[in-house]
């Protein structure tokens, strides 16, 4: 059997999170020498606090697609609009690059990075050893692209602060957009709460 | 719970691990514009850029002014059958401040304005100090700071935000740009610029490194 390579846990190294220093600690509850930051061999309950964090993100996901998160009135005619449905008015005018970009922001990313954090929780849980590279680079990137979906919350600031002009066209924001910003910030603290390394600790328990 | 404490933490430069597999080995040599990766995950691990902190801060001013211009300025005007309205970035927090939406005034405030203004001001705090060889107090925790801010400034994705509400308006009224879209555009570029010629790396050595005696 091949021997496993040597990792900053095993050999009794810390990594310093933000200024990626490496340190030997003598002591309980260690702060970096150099930036001062609190050192922890993983980050510190990392599965609880992402479990978390995601279950609260699956939760607030029902209100941001049910309510609406604006409603546009023009002459006295109120009509809300959901997530899914501007998507669909952008297609209707015959936007659809833009309709595809905001489908994708709004829709497509929430829905994959709440997958694929649940995913990986399990994976992590169940200490499965398949694909550990792999299954590093789908965590990148779930926690690179999040940001994106914050879109749809500046078109809705955008257009609240043009449009006001009395009787004859306001838009108001609504609750829909509080959920789905709690959406987002939720699953960007998740990703963040997450420690990749797990999922290679459990090659790592194999060959003791 | 006990306190977190600097001592009896010694540090070992000779090592590098990697954030995403936790994989130890010794610390390479790197020549300029050389990344090094993890061989185990692919994670990058650091980048030996080799840009200078002047041209760094050159960026940096550079985005501040921008800053400063695409917040003091209208952003855009928008005529619905001779009816004017015109709207600055911060006018859309307020507005959804007024309407009592304030968690989202609040989450766009400080994701647009907040976090890449004190993403800028940080650059300066800890760059200038490093070029002309003096210490400010705190500057260690200040780049801290930046590093912790740097998902939050959302200046890129505000600018298709924007794209995406003019299109959703132009059938509606006519769309005048204001000159602080234009220094909004500006601004994403310059702020790109100045991450990608910022080596954290080579900035943790100095910081952590003594003051140099320079004649």
């Amino acid at each position: 059997m091949k021997t496993s390579p040597e990792t900053a846990a095993r050999r009794g190294y810390l990594l310093c999170h933000t200024c990626h220093l490496v340190s030997r600690a003598a002591v309980p509850h260690p702060c970096c020498p150099r930036c001062g930051a609190p050192l922890h061999v993983r980050k510190p309950d990392s599965l609880v606090r992402t479990w978390a964090l995601t279950l609260t993100a699956y939760i607030l996901y029902v209100p941001a697609n049910l309510l609406p998160v604006m409603t546009v009135t023009m002459s006295g005619r109120g009509e809300p609009d959901t997530i899914l449905s501007g998507v669909k008015e952008l297609l209707l005018g015959g936007m659809w690059p833009l309709a595809l970009l905001v489908f994708f922001a709004s829709i497509t990313v929430p829905v994959l990075k709440l997958l694929v954090l649940t995913y990986l929780l399990l994976s992590v849980q169940f200490k499965s050893r398949w694909r550990p590279r792999e299954r590093t680079i789908l965590y990148r990137l779930t926690e690179s692209i999040g940001r994106w979906s914050m879109i749809d919350i500046f078109v809705i600031a955008i257009l609240v602060a043009l449009v006001k002009l009395g009787s004859l066209a306001t838009i108001d924001a609504g609750p829909g957009a509080v959920a789905f910003g709690g959406v987002v910030v939720t699953t960007m603290f998740a990703a963040m709460s997450f420690d990749p390394r797990l999922i290679w600790d459990a090659l790592e328990n194999d060959h003791e | 719970m006990q306190p977190h404490t600097h001592q009896g933490v010694d540090k070992a430069t000779e090592f590098v691990a990697c954030h995403d597999c936790d994989l130890l080995f010794p610390q390479p040599r790197l020549n300029k514009g050389e990344k090094a990766r993890c061989p185990r995950c692919g994670a990058t691990l650091f980048e030996r850029k080799g840009h200078s902190l002047d041209y760094s801060l050159a960026l940096a001013l550079t985005s501040l002014f921008l800053f400063v211009l695409a917040n003091l300025n209208t952003l855009m005007r928008m005529n619905i059958g001779g009816r004017v309205q015109s709207g600055a970035i911060i006018s859309g927090v307020r507005e959804l401040y007024d309407q009592g939406y304030w968690e989202i005034a609040v989450l766009v405030f400080v994701v647009t304005i907040l976090a890449p203004l004190l993403k800028i001001l940080c650059i300066f705090y800890v760059l200038v100090p490093l070029k002309l060889n003096f210490r400010l107090p705190k500057a260690v925790q200040v780049f801290r700071v930046f590093e912790t801010l740097h998902p939050w400034a959302m200046t890129e994705v505000y600018m298709l935000g924007i794209l995406v509400a003019i299109v959703k308006l132009k059938d509606l009224a006519t769309i005048e740009a204001g000159i602080a879209l234009y220094a909004f555009a500006a601004l994403i570029l310059f702020m790109a610029a100045t991450d990608a010629s910022l080596d954290d790396h080579e900035i943790w050595e100095q910081l952590g490194s003594p003051l140099e005696d320079k004649p």
